[in-house]
């Protein structure tokens, strides 16, 4: 014990002699949040859209306010013919072009059906489709909006037989924002990449000094020195915890529904994790320099992309979705989540934090193992 | 001078080979991330997992609810069998929309003037995918109703039709495939990280060791210093980004469009741009972890988030629009994505390799700037 206390003492001591590192640990993440919080946002607004009016009714007018009524779409241009609206498309200029068909208002009087036409830019099949749910939501709107008006001119009750409407209700998020369900996840990365910083060179940094051949002959047992190394960094890892998880509340506003006491702690068991990771690199690599492309893309870059923290998890193969379960991330991120945005606790999170505790465990005692072997 | 460079690119070139397992983590692990990230980036919500409360349970409703499961977005998770049950299905993930169709459903549907609702409930955590999900129920309503009015006009012949008749066309992707337009993003990002990791470390390691003293005391100028160490790595960059591309067209089917000579321009003034940031990151940085911490916290996040790679830079709120010039991948995508996917000419996108031109110009100039003041300190 007194010997793990001693080890502890003496990385304190070299954090002290490196201030660089201590600034960039505990501002950065703070300055990127910032920044990237305001930035991770998919709600789609103000839709460029091009009108081809090929009716220029009143009809046809009342329409086409209709959609810009709704707030989704920005009616940039009105387009002269089609070759204007196609070119308008191809520049980018616009992602819709709206064509309205020549008799729109007189089939409409008709009873006919008016036709009208939607091109959508779908390089960004995402955004394509959101947009597309709009116009199509729009539309319909107007449509029971004329109909009603028909039907009432003509003296008959609205007849709307027998169609099934859905009453869609959004839980958890009812105006479907995007920024809330990402800026956790930011939060999680930040602290997994500072982490990382931190314990990906600790080890390999005293093998290249040559330092870790003085340590290897003191009578300290590697389990120890494991102990002794993580103990500082899951310090630290704690404050910059605090530091994150307070600057999302204060920056961002975002207000924790679930208990904050669990929160805290899963994070903590995360960080762990995190850390496990770190020290495994930097007991399997012979150079600093292979451990950091080793912890950018073995560790991070699965951790960003395998995580769901864009990308849902559920979307991808299923070859795929096997390799996520490796990933620590993979579990705090559903965690940090549910306790923030649905306000579940641990009486539904349990296994997730299971899982995290498991892999965390596993990850510390294999590099525990590994660095065994290196001592032999 | 050239003989100089070429000397210090000998040397760099040597070292590298010495560590082959550095080597194989530059050469493989970028070809290998694109090849499982390519499947993981997507979009395209399918297999939504939907839980039904049947509560009427006559032929109707389940044909109401057969619209759904057959459609191959939707796939049936759970039968709820009580209303408790329904908080702990979409707080659990067991569903991400619950489906409650009401006790008078059908008899609703086949009597006059009345109209039969259906409640929604969608988890609208993820609102991105929460969207996506509500336009699908739209659309399977829809889709319901029309064969009901269809059925009835067969038997009553009266014409009941919506009155306008909405047709969307999807123009460059027509499947509204997502992965296409987000694996040139991924490429650059594999690209930076390399690149600019790489450059960084080996200028810094030099310093960290001692052996920079070395050199300073030689005739060689520190240009020439800088030059001669980042060329191997930006050759090396562009051979990864040749086998990225041949991986994205063998595993994703990414043709280029366009022309390859203009990829190959844009390219390069990517990778330069990434460079001129790893030496930049080096003047400032004086140990490997340094470096290290900076180099990640510049490339990772950024490029992921402020490039337009995942997230419309349109969206964004104007101040962090002006942030977004910091990652020059911003500048590369646009050139890929126009090159690639596009097809269209240099007119499209030559205001990016400007951009990128003068990015490396500004990053270079702050590293010579940062080099000299330190180098007056002693």
């Amino acid at each position: 014990m007194k010997t793990i206390l001693h080890f502890i003492k003496k990385e304190f001591l070299q954090f002290r002699r490196d201030p660089k590192m201590f600034a960039i640990i505990l501002v950065a993440p703070v300055v990127q949040l910032l920044l990237l919080g305001y930035a991770v946002n998919f709600d789609v607004k103000n839709v460029h859209t091009a009108v081809l009016d090929f009716s220029k009714t009143e009809m046809s007018r009342k329409y086409v306010e209709s959609l810009k009524n709704s707030g989704y779409f920005a009616i940039d241009y009105y387009a002269e013919d089609y070759n204007d609206l196609t070119e308008l498309i191809d520049n980018g200029k616009v992602i819709l072009g709206l064509t309205i068909e020549k008799d729109f208002e007189n089939n409409i009087y008709r009873n006919e059906p008016a036709k009208v036409q939607i091109i959508l830019d779908a390089s960004d099949g995402n955004t394509a489709a959101i947009a597309a749910g709009y116009t199509v939501g729009a539309t319909g709107l107007f449509a029971k909006r004329i109909s009603a008006d028909f039907l009432e001119k003509k003296g008959k009750k609205l007849s709307l037989v027998n169609t099934v409407t859905a009453q869609t209700r959004v839980w958890f998020n009812p105006e479907l924002k995007t920024r809330n369900y990402m800026i956790p996840g930011i939060v999680a990365l930040l602290l997994m990449i500072v982490t990382l910083i931190l314990t990906s060179l600790a080890i390999v940094k005293e093998k290249e000094i040559g330092t870790l051949e003085q340590l290897i002959v003191t009578p300290i047992k590697p389990y120890q020195m494991i102990i002794g190394k993580l103990v500082p960094f899951a310090l630290l890892g704690f404050v910059s915890v605090m530091v994150v998880l307070t600057a999302m509340n204060v920056i961002f506003n975002i207000p924790v529904k679930g208990s904050v006491l669990f929160l805290f702690v899963s994070t903590f068991v995360y960080v762990l994790s995190s850390l496990g990771l770190g020290l495994f690199v930097s007991t399997i690599s012979k150079t600093q320099q292979q451990a950091m492309m080793l912890a950018i893309f073995v560790v991070m870059m699965p951790m960003v992309f395998l995580s769901g923290f864009t990308f849902p998890i559920e979307n991808m193969p299923q070859f795929i979705q096997y390799i996520t379960y490796i990933i620590p991330l993979r579990y705090f991120m559903v965690i940090i989540r549910g306790v923030i945005l649905k306000g579940v606790g641990f009486a539904e999170l349990w296994p997730e934090l299971l899982v995290l505790l498991l892999v965390g465990g596993a990850i510390l005692s294999f590099s525990i193992l590994r660095f065994k072997k290196k001592l032999d | 001078m050239l003989n100089r460079i070429k000397a210090i690119s000998k040397k760099e070139i040597k070292q590298l080979l010495r560590d082959k397992r550095m080597l194989f983590v530059i050469f493989f692990f970028p070809v290998f991330l694109l090849a499982v990230f390519g499947y993981a980036v997507n979009f395209d919500v399918k297999n939504i997992k939907l839980a039904v409360y049947d509560k009427c349970n006559t032929i109707e409703s389940r044909d109401f609810i057969n619209t759904f499961s057959s459609s191959q977005y939707f796939r049936i998770t759970a039968h709820i069998q009580a209303e408790s049950e329904i908080n702990n299905i979409l707080d659990t993930k067991k569903a991400q929309l619950i489906l409650i169709v009401p006790r008078e459903f059908s008899h609703k549907l086949v009597s006059p003037n009345e109209k039969p609702e259906v409640q929604v409930l969608i988890d609208g955590v993820d609102g991105n995918t929460a969207t996506i999900i509500k336009n699908y129920v739209d659309a399977a309503v829809n889709s319901f109703n029309q064969n009901v009015q269809a059925a009835i006009m067969a038997k009553t012949g009266i014409k009941i039709s919506s009155p306008i008749d909405l047709r969307p066309v999807f123009w460059f992707n027509p499947n509204l495939d997502t992965t296409k337009f987000l694996i040139p993003g991924l490429i650059a990002m594999i690209l930076i990280l390399t690149a600019t990791i790489t450059v960084s470390l080996s200028l810094v390691r030099e310093k960290e060791r001692g052996t920079i003293e070395q050199i300073n005391v030689s005739s060689i100028k520190t240009i020439e210093l800088l030059i001669g160490k980042s060329l191997p790595f930006l050759i090396i960059a562009l051979i990864n980004a040749a086998f990225i591309l041949l991986a994205g067209f063998i595993l994703f089917n990414i043709v280029v469009k366009g022309s390859f000579l203009l990829l190959l321009l844009s390219t390069l003034l990517f990778l330069s741009s990434a460079v001129a940031l790893g030496i930049f990151i080096s003047t400032v940085a004086d140990s490997q972890q340094v470096a290290f911490s900076f180099a990640t916290f510049a490339t990772l996040l950024p490029s992921m988030i402020l490039s337009g790679f995942v997230f419309p830079i349109e969206n964004m709120p104007e101040i962090i629009q002006f942030f977004t010039n910091l990652t020059p991948v911003k500048y590369f995508i646009v050139a890929l994505r126009a090159i690639i996917l596009k097809g269209v000419g240099l007119g499209a996108f030559w205001s990016q390799l400007v951009y990128l031109c003068i990015f490396t110009f500004v990053f270079l100039l702050l590293a010579f700037i940062v080099q000299k003041k330190k180098e007056m300190k002693t």
